[in-house]
């Protein structure tokens, strides 16, 4: 017993440290990874981000330098501490706040002390810098934008957050990453990617030289440049006459699916998002919850689509047969399609409408009679509206056109599961949902689908996905952007419909925004819409809407706009559908009457009457 | 005669001494070894020096060896007495290095006489021991041999070097094997667990306990009608609370802050974040980063010169006592528990030589220099992986420094000698 003592006391401490060690070494595994182990730094080498230009060459956003005052407190010596801070514009407390900041960080590691400065306060610190020992300029690169528009194109970059840092292993805190429009959607190509050099450190965190001679180091590879479909001219004019006015507006070339420009307003200057006051002006924009100018109506805003969607209608009603070019509907004054149920109109009583009259005189009792005939041409309500519902679809309604925008949504096209869900124990007819004939009801469309509608029509029957890159430095787009997507109605239909469009145009709705020599094929709309007031059902003032293609011979642009609470279509969006449409072909404006009085038009005083709190009139 | 001790050598405790030392040296080099000066024969380096020293080493093993067995019976005590001279003479004539008088300066390199005074204590302990009059059950005798143990530490203690001193408890070990009664060991055990767990748990808890299975013994000695030893166990009794309860006291007032803060993180008494973190920054600190780097190394290890902890000295002494989280980061779960299994045989071969010798002098000889190198693996490797509290005394074999390095040779290598001429000796 005594002479095993010993001996089980050497094994019973080996098993019990080679257990230890099994511990440490195979089951703990917080010390494993070679890269994120603290004795090695990862420095990283970020390459320039690629700039945009428009579609003409012009270039949209571009870099500038900022200039951060670093320091190292450790080793910071005496300095004349009041002239340094009437150099860097700060106060002596200012200073002293800093310093301890840094200092309680860390001493040896450098912290950044005023971040960017702008090139002009660089110039006078740079001479004077070697003074002030500890101290140094770092120099960074941030966003330039060379225009004041289209800051829902572009979208803007920002510190990656703590959800994209779980998410994507690339990013490491306090880089930067593309938020919103362009910049979201092409990030990777824009960014490029960092370079990184592995350091071995020692405990003071001094550099020792490259981790294994460089191996696991990388080289950055530089951003692209790209190319975009926007017209700078255009998207700057259209946002001037969106001025004091809501609501968003697509064009699209019909030929490519090219957007040429994209307005959502309110909008914003986008070099609000830069530079040191850029959490300061972002707060602002975001707690601007009435006006929302972060929220891109262009794509995001769902409206009910109104008279234009008539068009859809008629082509349907084609397709299916139960309407032809000479189909007539003797309208007075409005449709009645039921017991004591009456949809109003704005014909003469009386009035004998064929399709193309019946597009530019936007008579209800015509579209809605071809709803109902279209429903009622199948055995069940339910087989007429899935007909009717694959037809509308087919436009690249009621869903995610699969574009490169960085957001978007899928607007609603009923079918028969929705009113089997809103009418669960009653039978519903083409009468229940009568309003769809005329583009109200449970119909919804944001300003991009609409255009891309247009877009289609003037094709005749096809339209390209809409989208927003036009060329990244050699690299040819993707090539769902290149293919036609073929809508369900056949060309020939679209014939009498276009010369309806053109007919609203030449002595329809919008005869009096007409262009010289621009053959213009558009539709009014004028749409209902709600809200909620303290959660009571609230009618507010129309909206004004317009879809157009011009010219009509050869299509060029096709754009769909929308004014919220604008009243009726010629009110605002038409005019202003028309001016873009000059703007765009001609280059410039005859019509300077009208151009100033889409530019001066105000809607103020529409859009603060729900919010005044008292009762109010619409639709004055 | 030198034929014969060539015949007889232990030729498998000298091959793993040899693979001890040549380890430990390459993980010295990889500490200490910067890209500038890649050079292994650069004397400035503590690689160069440790170079020297293993070179020197191999002269005294000679040495060691070829003299006759009976020098060391004979002139144990007059080693032993020129040991304790040697401590003494530190404090007239001892070099002070980082707070510690443990040195003597000869020009470039020191000596450290604490190094060689664990092997002269158990030379004169074995002669001691072994004497035909000694007798380990009589108390005068067993005086005797606690006087031989202790004298030297007492001079060790005030260098300061608390941890070397701490190492001469090993011997109660060789008492224990030469029959020194079990109750010595039982009431030294007892202690250090009442010390611990008063620590951990508090006096009241823990005479608590002590009462519960006092009253446990008592019942079951009632009714197995066994009769009950009153007296003996009140004394027992009484002790053992009176020692709990002065704990706390000795804690708080005999030991210096340093030494508390090293219970406090062992057993994770400070509760206090503050001055928990204030722990982590100083001794704290060591452990951490000595923990992380063997935990960094994972099952193979980082390679050879491929340590990033080791190479940007993140754990401090790592070349010196800290030199175990070398092995454990460069050469993984693999060369750590190799290296364990290398000491633990070469303790295991130790004993098992022992217990063959026919000479009393020999076996003792044999069982203090297993309990002494047992002592410092076992403590050292403890600190280490983070198992111990920190007490800084070097790994055998493999921490850098001439004094100990040569202490240990010479230690073991006597008792190689004594081993190779057990035939011989029917002293």
């Amino acid at each position: 017993m005594r002479k095993l003592l010993l001996a089980a006391i050497i094994i019973i401490i080996a098993i019990v440290y080679i257990g230890r060690l099994s511990y440490l070494q195979l089951i703990d595994s917080s010390n494993k990874n070679p890269l994120e182990d603290t004795a090695i730094k990862a420095v990283y080498d970020y390459p320039e981000r690629g700039y945009i230009y428009d579609r003409n060459g012009d270039l949209l956003v571009s870099n500038q330098p900022a200039y951060d005052i670093m320091v190292i407190p450790k080793d910071v010596k005496p300095l004349d501490t009041l002239e340094f801070c009437n150099l860097l514009n700060i106060t002596k407390e200012d200073f002293i706040k800093k310093y301890n900041k840094a200092r309680v960080y860390s001493p040896r590691l450098p912290s950044v002390f005023v971040p960017q400065l702008s090139k002009s306060e660089y110039a006078t610190l740079q001479e004077k810098m070697r003074k002030y020992e500890g101290f140094y300029i770092q120099k960074r690169s941030l966003r330039h934008y060379q225009t004041s528009s289209g800051a829902n194109v572009l979208g803007y970059i920002s510190e990656v957050n703590e959800y994209e840092l779980k998410s994507n292993p690339y990013y490491q805190a306090g880089e930067l990453i593309g938020r919103n429009g362009v910049e979201k959607v092409y990030e990777e190509t824009l960014r490029g990617r960092k370079g990184v050099k592995f350091i071995q450190k020692d405990r003071f965190n001094r550099d020792l030289g490259p981790y294994k001679d460089g191996l696991y180091d990388t080289l950055p590879v530089q951003g692209k440049d790209i190319t975009i479909t926007i017209d700078k001219t255009l998207q700057a004019y259209g946002e001037q006459l969106m001025i004091n006015k809501r609501g968003g507006i697509v064009a699209i070339e019909p030929k490519t699916g090219e957007i040429l420009a994209m307005i959502s307003a309110p909008s914003y200057d986008p070099a609000l998002l830069v530079g040191r006051e850029r959490s300061k002006n972002y707060s602002r924009l975001y707690l601007d919850s009435i006006a929302n100018p972060l929220y891109d109506r262009s794509i995001l805003a769902e409206y009910p689509p109104g008279s234009p969607f008539k068009i859809l209608n008629g082509l349907i009603g084609l397709e299916e047969g139960v309407i032809d070019e000479h189909t007539t509907i003797r309208c007075y004054h409005g449709y009645r399609y039921g017991r004591n149920r009456f949809m109003a109109c704005h014909c003469v009583s009386g009035t004998l409408n064929e399709l193309q009259s019946a597009t530019y005189r936007s008579c209800n009792a015509y579209f809605a009679d071809a709803y109902k005939k279209i429903i009622e041409k199948y055995p069940t309500p339910e087989e007429g509206l899935q007909a009717w519902t694959n037809h509308a679809k087919s436009f690249g309604l009621g869903n995610y056109l699969g574009n490169d925008l960085s957001t978007g949504r899928a607007g609603r096209v009923p079918d028969s599961l929705t009113y089997n869900r809103a009418y669960p124990d009653f039978q519903w007819r083409a009468e229940t949902t009568i309003s769809n004939g005329i583009g109200q009801g449970e119909i919804l469309t944001t300003p991009i689908q609409l255009a891309n509608m247009t877009a289609a029509i003037a094709n005749r029957g096809y339209y390209y996905t809409p989208h927003i890159i036009k060329n990244i430095e050699g690299t040819p787009i993707d090539e769902k952007f290149t293919t036609p997507n073929q809508t369900t109605i056949s060309k020939r239909h679209f014939d009498d419909v276009v010369l309806g469009m053109w007919d609203v145009y030449k002595r329809g709705t919008a005869r009096f925004v007409q262009v010289d020599s621009i053959n213009i094929a558009g539709k009014t709309g004028t749409a209902e819409n709600f809200t909620k007031i303290d959660g009571k059902r609230q009618q507010l003032t129309d909206h004004s809407i317009f879809i157009a293609f011009a010219p009509v011979e050869n299509p060029k642009i096709a754009l769909a706009v929308f004014v919220e609470n604008g009243y009726w279509g010629s009110r605002y969006a038409a005019p202003i559908a028309s001016l873009m449409v000059e703007k765009y072909l001609r280059g410039k404006i005859t019509r300077t009457d009208l151009e100033k009085r889409m530019l001066e038009g105000s809607l103020a005083d529409e859009y603060a009457k729900p919010l005044s709190g008292e009762p109010f009139e619409i639709n004055q | 005669m030198r034929n014969r001790v060539i015949q007889q050598i232990d030729w498998l405790s000298i091959l793993l001494y040899f693979a001890l030392v040549f380890i430990g040296w390459l993980n010295i080099y990889s500490t200490t070894m910067t890209d500038e000066n890649p050079t292994i024969f650069n004397f400035d380096q503590p690689y160069g020096r440790q170079l020297i020293f293993i070179g020197l080493s191999v002269l005294l093993i000679i040495f060691v060896l070829a003299i006759e067995t009976k020098f060391y019976a004979r002139f144990s005590s007059v080693i032993y007495l020129i040991s304790l001279a040697s401590l003494l003479g530190l404090f007239v004539f001892g070099k002070n290095i980082n707070g510690a008088t443990s040195w003597y300066n000869f020009g470039s390199f020191g000596l450290q006489p604490s190094e060689f005074a664990k092997a002269a204590t158990a030379l004169a302990l074995a002669k001691f021991l072994s004497d035909i009059q000694t007798n380990i059950n009589d108390f005068k005798d067993q005086l005797r041999a606690f006087l031989i143990i202790i004298l030297p530490p007492l001079f060790i203690i005030p260098q300061p070097d608390p941890g070397s001193a701490l190492v001469y408890t090993s011997f109660f070990f060789v008492l224990y094997r030469e029959g020194l009664p079990s109750y010595y060991l039982l009431v030294g055990l007892t202690a250090v667990i009442l010390f611990v767990s008063t620590l951990l748990f508090g006096a009241i808890w823990v005479i608590a306990g002590l009462l519960i299975l006092a009253t446990i013994f008592v019942l079951y000695r009632k009714r197995k009608k066994i009769r009950i030893p009153v007296f003996k166990m009140l004394v027992m009794t009484t002790t053992a609370i009176l020692f709990c309860l002065s704990v706390r006291y000795v804690f708080e007032n005999v030991f210096e802050q340093r030494h508390r803060d090293r219970f406090n993180l062992w057993l994770r008494l400070e509760h206090d974040p503050s001055k928990l973190n204030e722990i982590r920054k100083t001794i704290g600190y060591n452990t951490y980063q000595s923990e992380s780097a063997i935990g960094s190394g994972g099952l193979t290890g980082k390679g050879f010169l491929e340590g990033t902890r080791t190479k940007g000295n993140f754990v401090p002494e790592q070349h010196t006592d800290y030199i175990f989280s070398t092995v454990g980061e460069e050469w993984g779960f693999l060369g750590s528990a190799g290296v364990i299994i290398l000491f633990s045989l070469l303790i295991l071969r130790i004993l098992f030589l022992a217990e063959r010798q026919r000479s009393q002098f020999s076996r003792i000889y044999g069982y203090s220099v297993a309990s002494i190198l047992l002592f410092h693996f076992a403590i050292n490797i403890g600190m280490v992986i983070g198992l111990l509290p920190t007490i800084g005394i070097p790994l055998p074999f493999f921490s850098y420094g001439g004094s100990g390095l040569w202490g240990f040779t010479i230690l073991l290598f006597i008792f190689i000698r004594l081993d190779a001429n057990r035939r011989d000796d029917w002293m």
